[in-house]
């Protein structure tokens, strides 16, 4: 076991060093550092000022109050700052590529993914990465809930496979944009769009929408199922509660799309040019 | 244009040269066609989604809010999501790069003024995205959902008007922000600010007449609504007779305030630059 | 076993076929000038060797592995200098890039330590292992890339044009410091140039591609014969002398201020250097005298034009 726990740590030294380097490059502008961090707690609260301002007008959205509405936005937001701040540099292959780097990772002795996710740890996301816990905070103890090992356990589940199918999310958009390259903003569309509507209560969709986000890009397990089932809610008509607690399913079938979309993006690669 | 061509300037004519720029920044920003069909894709999906949050919002208060009904709330965002690569909302880091790496300098020996010409250079960059990018999603917008189309002529053009005038406003600003890199080694923070509350306060995410009193108040005062609310709000006939007039005054006086402020700025800047030598 | 092995390899692109029908095997030991035009194929074969790219069709064994099969594995026994691009991380010191790296291989941590200040030592790199990458010169930096390359003392260094942009000295450290690695370790090298000296100083054998075939594979005097490529011993004299004409084995090319400065060009399997300078001083007074080297681009066009192409 103890061997075991060593080669562990021996496998994942390399990973360990880059990421290290990474955190240590960004603390050496520390005035410009702080700078980022307060922009991205701006767009944190910014994006939470749209929820506040609906229900400035309203009291219900979408079969959520404010506090479920909460909850559904902390959770969503928890999960993509995450997958932001490890895996988010995923979607500017097309500079990595210009600047040559990725013709660099094919001559090292590790795997591609591995290393364009070590490449970068955008810390500056704390900043969003904090307005989401803040939101979790208040929404999980202003709301009504039934507290049960089973809540917490569903809870710490969400986070984990939600930033997982956003990691995915990001995975699939670095594969495709080995094809896109000048069109590398397709992708935003369900990266950025995919995390817009994670943020929603999925009952103000159409039918067709509805099965979209929940069986094709599976942003529905993100916030909105499992916030429905901790607060036991009725939810969404097409979705039982039960869906909640396959979050982790969720997640491993985006990741199966994800590699998918990832190998045959770097089978394609043309090269840096030149 | 032929309204162009019969200048009688005798040294090369500021108007031919504007209008050159113009085109030079159309052109410019037309080789990335790809990126400005993924920027409408994008722009789309947020545009449904927003759609249907607005809807469901209506619907639960059953009632219009803040004077939209259900197809004057779809128009709202997808006269949003059209005009957003239109309006540069987001800013721009050309000007402020020049500054820094001295090459403004350059810009100073030019027959057009630095302003003038980079509006030429936005006004162009605008043009392509409105076509390429606003056009399409405006009529994605209108075969998905039921839109609000202008009540009239005068609204339509009283809302290409607006727009015009919301993409200087938007440029406008921006510049002055680009100049304040002149005196400050960083302005990354000031630049997100911008963005941020500009992105709050313009009406992109929610109509400025949905907001508390309190912060409808803190947008009325400020430029932002002019870049994107106000032609919004024209183009789908929520502000329709006088009300045009008023909204369009108040985009001039934006229009008129930020350029002068730009130039005054751009002339300290350039003091600066000589006195400093670069 | 060799070191690198291609049969019948074809990489296409969009409209262009950059790689066409490439045979070739580069044995261990082997220092090999891989040259041609722009655009001849030399960096598709190289990304094909190390698995960046994979081929259209046709076999390639980068020591003895498929690149595409196992692209890790090569990894570990080749080193590569991309010489337009940096694999250095370019904000931090190059101490941490060589830290990085040594990880990144798992190299033991005494080991790597040793293989590094004995890199640094030979390189004289010293001064500027706590200086970020961004802020070394070129020719610093070029220094840098190769010493990150070898690290993990590969069999097999890959240079794409390392020494482009470098000014003579810089050039000169760079071969001397390539001799010695080989001369200790017996590394293979395959380096890709548009400079002729890199060729002389450091490769025993050429391959020269063109359009993505090989269109000339063997040594440099061979190749100086195949193509006629002559080198020039340009003589000042002390005094102003009548052309040197009637020097065994060379030609006349230019007689400067009334014959001060004279070129001759000389066929390097014919004579030598020398043997030239001998005759002329036997019979005048030689004040200064240097070598041109014949022209990468000439040797190359000329290939180009023996082979009927263009």
């Amino acid at each position: 076991m103890a061997d075991r726990r060593l080669d562990l740590a021996v496998r994942l030294r390399p990973y360990r060093v880059l990421l290290a380097s990474r955190a240590h490059a960004q603390m050496q502008y520390r005035t410009s550092f702080v700078t980022d961090i307060l922009g991205t707690v701006g767009v944190g609260l910014a994006e939470f000022a749209e929820v506040w301002v609906i229900f400035h007008n309203v009291d219900v959205l979408g079969g959520l109050d404010f506090t479920a509405a909460l909850l559904v936005f902390a959770l969503s937001n928890l999960a993509f700052s995450l997958a932001d701040m490890f895996v988010g540099h995923l979607d500017q292959l097309p500079r990595y590529i210009r600047a040559g780097q990725v013709d660099a990772f094919y001559v090292r002795p590790l795997p591609l993914l591995a290393q364009l996710m070590t490449s970068d740890l955008s810390l500056r996301r704390v900043g969003r990465l904090s307005v989401a816990l803040v939101a979790l905070i208040v929404a999980l103890t202003t709301a009504d809930i039934s507290w049960s090992t089973a809540t917490v356990a569903l809870i710490l589940l969400t986070i984990v496979s939600g930033t997982a199918i956003f990691s995915a999310l990001f995975t699939t958009a670095g594969g495709l944009q080995f094809f896109l390259v000048d069109g590398a903003e397709f992708t935003n569309a369900f990266t950025y769009g995919g995390q817009y509507a994670a943020q929603q209560s999925q009952q103000i969709f159409p039918d067709p929408l509805r099965i979209f986000w929940t069986f094709v890009i599976p942003t529905a397990f993100v916030a909105y199922l499992p916030a429905v089932a901790i607060l036991d809610l009725p939810g969404d008509p097409l979705a039982p509660t039960w869906l909640a607690w396959c979050t982790p399913l969720a997640a491993a079938l985006a990741w199966a799309l994800a590699g998918l979309c990832w190998r045959s993006g770097t089978r394609h690669y043309q090269g840096a040019g030149g | 244009m032929s309204s162009v061509a019969p200048c009688a300037c005798p040294r090369p004519c500021p108007v031919k040269t504007f209008w050159l720029l113009v085109r030079a920044g159309f052109r410019r920003h037309s080789t990335y066609r790809l990126a400005l069909l993924a920027g409408m894709t994008t722009n789309s999906v947020f545009g449904i989604i927003r759609a249907y949050i607005l809807l469901a919002a209506l619907a639960s208060a059953g009632a219009s809010i803040g004077g939209y009904d259900a197809s004057m709330a779809v128009a709202f965002v997808w006269w949003g999501q059209a005009l957003l690569g239109t309006v540069n909302l987001w800013g721009f880091a050309e000007v402020k790069d020049r500054v820094r790496t001295g090459d403004i300098a350059i810009d100073f020996l030019r027959p057009l003024d630095p302003q003038l010409a980079y509006l030429a250079g936005d006004l162009g960059r605008a043009g392509i995205n409105l076509i390429g990018r606003g056009i399409p999603a405006i009529l994605l917008g209108a075969l998905l959902f039921d839109i609000a189309w202008p009540p009239s002529g005068l609204s339509w053009a009283a809302g290409a008007v607006s727009v015009l005038l919301a993409v200087i406003v938007a440029f406008a600003g921006n510049f002055v922000i680009n100049l304040l890199a002149f005196w400050l080694v960083e302005i990354r923070g000031i630049t997100l600010l911008w963005m941020i509350t500009g992105g709050l306060l313009c009406g992109l995410y929610l109509p400025v007449p949905w907001f508390p009193d309190w912060l409808r108040t803190v947008a009325t005062w400020s430029p932002f609504p002019s870049m994107l609310q106000q032609p919004i709000d024209i183009l789908a006939g929520r502000v329709v007779g006088a009300g045009i007039a008023t909204s369009l005054a108040i985009q001039l006086f934006w229009v008129t305030a930020l350029l002068a402020l730009g130039q005054v700025v751009l002339r300290a800047g350039r003091r600066r630059l000589e006195v400093q030598g670069g | 076993m060799s070191i690198i092995e291609t049969r019948d390899l074809v990489r296409d692109f969009k409209r262009t076929r950059a790689v066409d029908h490439l045979t070739l095997a580069v044995e261990p030991g082997e220092a090999v000038g891989y040259i041609g035009a722009n655009g001849a194929g030399k960096s598709t074969t190289i990304k094909m060797l190390t698995g960046i790219l994979k081929p259209t069709s046709g076999t390639v064994r980068t020591c003895g592995i498929d690149p595409m099969r196992d692209r890790i594995g090569v990894a570990r026994r080749v080193g590569v200098v991309f010489g337009q691009r940096s694999q250095l991380w370019w904000d931090l010191p190059l101490r941490e890039s060589f830290g990085i790296l040594a990880a990144i291989h798992r190299l033991d941590p005494a080991a790597a330590a040793a293989r590094t200040d004995r890199l640094v030592e030979q390189l004289e790199m010293g001064p500027q292992l706590g200086t970020p990458v961004r802020s070394l010169s070129l020719g610093q930096r070029m220094r840098a890339e190769i010493a990150a390359a070898l690290l993990h003392t590969p069999e097999l260094l890959i240079l794409d044009e390392p020494t482009i942009g470098l000014d003579v000295l810089s050039k000169q450290r760079l071969r001397e410091f390539l001799v010695a690695e080989r001369r200790e370790r017996g590394t293979t090298l395959l380096l890709t140039t548009h400079d002729m000296g890199d060729i002389e100083r450091l490769c025993d054998r050429v391959l020269v591609v063109d359009h993505g075939r090989l269109a000339f594979d063997g040594t440099l005097p061979g190749l100086a014969a195949t193509v006629g490529a002559q080198r020039m011993l340009v003589i000042d004299l002390a005094e102003p002398s009548l052309d040197l004409t009637g020097v065994p084995n060379t030609t006349l090319v230019e007689s400067e201020s009334g014959g001060l400065r004279q070129r001759l060009a000389f066929d390097a399997e014919a004579t030598t250097a020398a043997a030239v300078l001998a005759h002329v001083s036997a019979r005048h007074g030689v004040r200064d005298l240097t070598i041109e080297e014949p022209d990468i681009e000439d040797v190359v066009r000329r290939i180009y034009a023996a082979s009927g192409r263009g």
